[in-house]
Parts: structure tokens; C-alpha cells; sequence
């Protein structure tokens, strides 16, 4: 599904992926890890569009497509989804009608009809559910004055009513307490699908504990310096980032 | 002792164009009443006076009307023949509906036949050939004493327009419709709309003054309004004609004790665009306000200049402007606030911001305060700003487009605050997106 080769790219005038080969397949979930400055969110950033990094070199396939080709909107169209570390407010738009403006650009990118009120909202009442998220949400404007853990609980429900083939998580457990990690991360199992792949960017073990990924990778200085199964990512926790660069590993 | 003698200017050929329009005018035009023919006289010898603004009077600084002033246009014929009738209908469903072309009374894509009692809707040229006395203690007014040569001109080519009479205590539930249509002739024709409101003490009255066109016409209207002690005026201006087009509009408010006015000018369409509002709030207690929110792509210019003008005591001033410009396009916020000795207790807020979608884009703002009384609360504000790119990136990861909903949608969350009517709110959005 995710096939990306010798990425590399600069923000800032910067380099900072200088190299990144990963493959992810259908129905897996890939962990991304690494100390901070290693490039995570960067990496997932890169795989949304988003137009402050270049990339300088490298590809990255999409479902068969050249997906650094693709413009940012036609990414989430196509079925690409990023949920931001940092959810960005837009005041005086309301969270239900932006949803569903969103929704339907998708439908009507892939040729499907619109959805209307009714249908839009049997959904969304479906998702919110699932997410214990407070049904006033809806109706507020996107993101504004919500609490920290009500704006990453959002971007999982966007990304509930979205259903993308590939989800990218940056770091979505920054900053929340056991509970709302635990209600985010629920949120993301149930999204787990033979049809679905996810790539959850954290610095942090803990969020692993309740999404098991198949997959964990280390990030380190632009590169991923490590990859590994599920204990990897315990290893980690246990010994820390400067366990990795004592012991280099050749991938 | 040298005296200084004024020199005599010669006139340009533009100013000759007019004055000769002006003689066509005058002897082609219906018999008038005598008041009104020395009106026009006066205007006309202001006008000639004055000349066309250029950017040397602080008033005119930013914006050059040379391509007004150059060219010469010819004064548009009663075209209600021409006009579009999509345009001109009604928004809403309006207790009364006024449609001019071309600054004629259209009678034929009008309705104001039957009206509530107390409430008159009438062509300016029919008040004045059957019952001037009627319009006579108001018409020009507020506008002659003005050192303006767009409403000198104005003026001096009075002949048509709409009057809206609301009797004291009378209550008008639905919303009187004004549509002013310009249809370029030829080479570019000018039209000189005129608007007369006046309210009787005790009433309440919604108008909405509506302009539409096609072609490269030249809108030059005035608008007078004489708000009643104790009424309420909710006045909307709505300035749609084409993006070719010239638009020049002065509204002249004088507002009686405890009287209540607010209105909300929308600009969306014109090349060159000049609105002028001073309001005279001449007794106490009066709460005025004024809002405006215009939307300038390609490369229009929309200049907004407001003066406010607190005569007596304890009267309240709202004002917010906003504006979204895109392209190349150009605004002028000028908010006078003048609160005279006498005008104590006086509270007066203003806010201009605008929102800039290019490196191109440009305004130019600057509030204006002369306070002469010393119990006052006068505050004034401006905010320029660019889209918020990490918006924009947060609705196109979305799926949202970038020339679709997600400018949209950016560029809304600062508009929607100016305009506070629920009915406006829905025009605006519509309109600007």
C-alpha cells in the first residue's frame, strides 16, 4: 500500500529525512518511534503534503500511485489521512458541516454521491459513539476552545468518519491522560482493518501498550536506524533512545 | 499690501462635458420646482468649482479617480427596457420593492402599490411634479452643504429616484427593497441614483438599497436618510455591479433624538469603488452603527470613508469594517469620529481589520478622531492580516480545496463577525463565497 524509498527531505532549510526506506502493507500497523529531533513528525508530515517540507529526493507509492505527486487535498481524497499532533482551530466553522464538506469531497473525488443531512448525521452519531465525544463537539466550531484531549479525540473521529486506507497518527498520545488514551486508542482499534493500514508516529511506549502495532520502527538523525517486531518497542522503554546508538544496528 | 487674487481655472474638457450635460439635461428635463432648479444650479457651479478630487486632498489620498475623471461619460437614457429582471428582483419578500435603471424609476419592475398605511414609496419624479411640498423640507438637504464634487454633481443632475416615507409610530414588518440597476450605453454612461428616507418619530423601518448593473457604467448616488426621534432605521447598502464598473456612493444620515440606526454596507462588486457615510447624530441619546464588509479580487479598489459626527450628548457609535482582499486588489478604510464640545457621555468604538489573500493585495487604514468634549470614551482599532497557512493545510488534509471551501472557509471565520443581522450573514457568505 506504502512503499516509500530513499525519502529524503528539508524543512527550514534543513535536511531532515535523509533516507527513509519503509514498506507498509494492507490490514498492518506500523509504529514510528524515536527522540525528539529524529524526524517522526516530519516523516508523517511529508506523507500528508504538508507544504513547509521539501522533498529533495526519493518516492513514495501510494496504492500504485506517485503520491508526491499528489496535491495535499487530493491525498486525503485518495484515502490518506494524518491526525495532527497539533489540531488547528478554525473559528466561525462549524466541526458537523466541516465534516461533512469533507466527507463529500472524498465521495465526489471518487465518483460516489454525496452524502445528504441524514445520512451524513446517522453516520457521525455512529462515530461519535464509539468515541464517547460529547455530541456539543459537533456543533462547535472546529477545534476551538476544545480541550487537548477533545482535539485529539476529534481527529480520530474525522478520521472515523473518513475511514482512510492509510491512517497516520503523529503523535496523537502527546499530552493525554490514561483515560482519553485509552478512549483514542479504542477509537483506533476498532479502525483496525485487513483493508487498512496504519502508521502511528510516538515518542512514548505507553500508547503501544492499547494500539499493538505489527511493526516498530526506530527513527534516529533522519534515518531508521532499527526495525523490529512489537518488543522492540519495549526494549526501548526499558533501556531508552541512547541504548540504540550504542549498539548500532545495520538494517 | 499685495492682494492675492484667485486665478480663474480654465476648465478642462471634462468639467465642459458635464457642464454641457448639465445644460442638455436641464433644458431636455421636466419643469421642476423652483427650489429644486436653484439646487441643481448651485451643484452644478460647485461642481465646476471643485473639479474631479485628485490624490492631493487627504480625502482622496489613496484613491485616484482619473479613470472617472478622464473619461467622458455620457448620461445614461431611461433604460428600464434594458435591464435585467433577474437582477433586479427581490431578495427578500419585501413589503415594497423600487427598482431605477439608470437613476429612472422603473414603475414596470416595481412594486409599491399597495403598502401598509403610513408607509409612501414613490419616484422622485413624480414627488416632485405632484406633491413637492412633501419632499421639499429634506430633499438635498444633507447633501448641499457638502464640499463634494461627486455629490455636487449628483445633484446637479437631480431628476428621478425613489422616496420611502415612514409616518411617526409606524412599524414596517418586512423589509422595504431599493434596486438601483446601471446599464452602460455605448462607450460607458453615467447615472446619478438618488435615494430619499425619511422616518417619522416613533417608527421602524428596514431598507435594503441594492446596486446592480452590467457594462462599464458609472454609478454616482446619494442617499439621504432623516432618521425620526425614537425610530429605528436597519439600513443594508448591497453593491454588486460588475467588475468593470465605477461606483460612487454618499449617504448622509441626520438622526433625531433617541433615534436608533444601524447599517451594514456590503461590497462585492465594482472596479472603483468609493463609499462616503457621515452621519449626524443631532440629539441625545442616539445609538448608531455602522458596519461595512467588502471583498476586493482582481484588481478592484474599494475605498470605504465614514464620518460620524457626535453633535449632542450621550450618544453611542458602533463601528466595525471588514474587509477580504485577494489578487491585486486594493482598500481604503477612513473612519472619522468627530465629537463636538457640547457631545459629552459620548461612547464611540470603531474596529477596521482586514484580511490579505496575496502579496499583491494592499490597504491602506487609518482612524480619525477629533474630540473637542472631555467625558468621552472613544477607541479605535485596526488589524491587518494573512491567511493562516496552517489553516489551509489543516482543510486540504481534508480533502478540502485550496480554491474551494478551505479559502473559503479561512477567509469566512473573519467575516462572518462583522455583520451581526442573521438575514445579512446569510447574504454575505453567499456572496462571498
Amino acid at each position: 500500500m506504502l512503499e516509500i524509498t530513499n525519502l529524503q527531505v528539508s524543512g527550514g532549510g534543513k535536511d531532515i529525512l535523509r533516507g527513509i526506506n519503509l514498506t507498509v502493507k494492507k490490514g498492518e500497523v506500523h509504529a514510528i518511534m524515536g527522540p525528539n529531533g529524529s524526524g517522526k513528525s516530519t516523516l508523517a508530515r511529508a506523507i500528508a503534503g504538508h507544504p513547509e517540507y521539501e522533498v529533495t529526493g526519493g518516492s513514495v507509492t501510494y496504492d500504485g500511485k506517485d503520491l508526491l505527486a499528489l496535491a495535499p487535498e487530493d491525498r486525503a481524497r485518495e484515502g490518506v489521512f494524518m491526525a495532527f499532533q497539533y489540531p488547528v482551530e478554525i473559528p466561525g466553522v462549524n466541526n458537523a458541516y466541516f465534516l461533512k464538506a469533507a466527507i463529500n469531497a472524498k465521495r465526489k473525488y471518487q465518483g460516489l454521491a454525496e452524502h445528504d443531512a441524514m445520512e451524513f448525521m446517522a453516520l457521525v452519531r455512529e462515530k461519535a459513539k464509539i468515541l464517547h465525544l460529547d455530541p456539543d463537539l459537533l456543533t462547535r466550531p472546529v477545534n476551538e476552545g476544545f480541550s487537548g484531549g477533545e482535539k485529539k479525540r476529534n481527529e480520530i473521529f474525522q478520521m472515523a468518519v473518513l475511514e482512510p486506507k492509510l491512517a497516520v497518527l503523529d503523535e496523537t498520545d502527546s499530552g493525554l491522560d490514561i483515560d482519553a488514551l485509552k478512549t483514542v486508542a479504542e477509537g483506533v482499534n476498532a479502525m483496525r482493518s485487513p483493508e487498512r493500514a496504519i502508521v502511528v508516529v510516538t515518542h512514548y511506549q505507553r500508547l503501544l501498550n492499547y494500539i499493538v502495532p505489527d511493526f516498530v520502527h526506530v527513527l534516529q538523525d533522519g534515518r531508521i536506524v532499527r526495525s523490529g517486531g512489537k518488543e522492540l518497542a519495549l526494549q526501548l522503554e526499558d533501556k531508552g533512545y541512547s541504548w540504540i546508538e550504542a549498539e548500532p544496528q545495520l538494517m | 499690501m499685495s492682494q492675492v487674487v484667485e486665478q480663474e481655472k480654465p476648465a478642462s474638457p471634462q468639467l465642459a462635458h458635464y457642464t454641457a450635460e448639465y445644460q442638455r439635461a436641464i433644458a431636455q428635463g421636466p419643469t421642476q420646482p423652483r427650489w429644486m432648479a436653484q439646487a441643481r444650479g448651485h451643484a452644478i457651479a460647485q461642481f465646476e468649482r471643485l473639479g474631479f478630487p485628485t490624490t492631493r486632498l487627504e480625502q482622496w489620498r489613496f484613491t485616484s479617480v482619473a479613470p472617472i475623471a478622464e473619461r467622458t461619460f455620457a448620461l445614461a437614457a431611461d433604460g428600464a427596457g434594458s435591464a435585467d429582471a433577474k437582477q433586479t428582483a427581490p431578495l427578500s419578500s419585501p413589503v415594497a420593492h423600487a427598482v431605477c435603471v439608470n437613476g429612472r424609476f422603473a414603475s414596470t419592475l416595481s412594486s409599491v402599490d399597495t403598502l401598509p398605511k403610513g408607509v409612501q414609496v414613490l419616484s422622485l419624479e413624480a414627488a416632485l411634479t405632484s406633491n413637492p411640498g412633501l419632499v421639499e423640507p429634506y430633499l438635498n438637504q444633507l447633501s448641499l452643504p457638502q464640499a463634494s464634487a461627486f455629490t455636487s454633481l449628483n445633484t446637479a443632475f437631480l431628476r428621478d429616484g425613489v422616496v420611502i416615507l415612514v409616518a411617526p409610530g409606524v412599524v414596517v414588518d418586512r423589509p422595504i427593497e431599493v434596486v438601483f440597476a446601471s446599464v452602460s450605453e455605448g462607450a460607458g454612461s453615467v447615472s446619478h441614483p438618488r435615494l430619499l428616507i425619511v422616518t417619522g418619530e416613533g417608527s421602524q423601518a428596514t431598507v435594503l438599497e441594492r446596486y446592480v448593473g452590467s457594462g462599464a457604467a458609472f454609478t454616482n448616488a446619494v442617499t439621504e436618510v432623516w432618521l425620526g426621534a425614537n425610530a429605528v432605521i436597519d439600513h443594508y447598502k448591497l453593491q454588486e455591479e460588475p467588475s468593470d464598473s465605477f461606483h460612487v456612493a454618499s449617504m448622509f444620515l441626520h438622526g433625531a433624538r433617541s433615534g436608533n440606526f444601524s447599517s451594514h454596507s456590503l461590497t462585492f462588486g465594482g472596479g472603483l469603488v468609493r463609499n462616503d457615510v457621515v452621519a449626524t447624530l443631532d440629539g441625545e441619546g442616539i445609538d448608531c452603527t455602522l458596519n461595512g464588509l467588502y471583498v476586493g479580487r482582481d484588481r478592484q479598489l474599494i475605498d470605504n470613508h465614514t464620518t460620524i459626527d457626535h453633535a449632542m450628548p450621550h450618544c453611542d457609535s458602533h463601528e466595525i469594517y471588514k474587509g477580504i482582499l485577494a489578487e491585486h486588489s486594493r482598500a481604503v478604510f477612513n473612519g472619522k469620529i468627530i465629537v463636538r464640545p457640547d457631545a459629552q457621555k459620548t461612547d464611540a468604538k470603531q474596529t477596521n481589520k482586514a484580511l490579505l489573500l496575496s502579496d499583491d493585495a494592499n490597504i491602506n487604514t487609518k482612524p480619525e478622531l477629533e474630540i473637542f468634549a472631555n467625558d468621552v470614551k472613544c477607541t479605535h482599532g485596526a488589524a491587518i492580516g494573512q491567511l493562516d497557512e496552517t489553516a489551509m493545510f489543516y482543510l486540504r488534509s481534508r480533502g478540502l480545496g485550496v480554491s474551494g471551501r478551505a479559502r473559503c472557509w479561512c477567509t469566512h471565520s473573519p467575516a462572518t463577525s462583522s455583520t451581526g443581522s442573521r438575514s445579512l450573514r446569510s447574504v454575505s457568505i453567499s456572496k462571498a463565497s
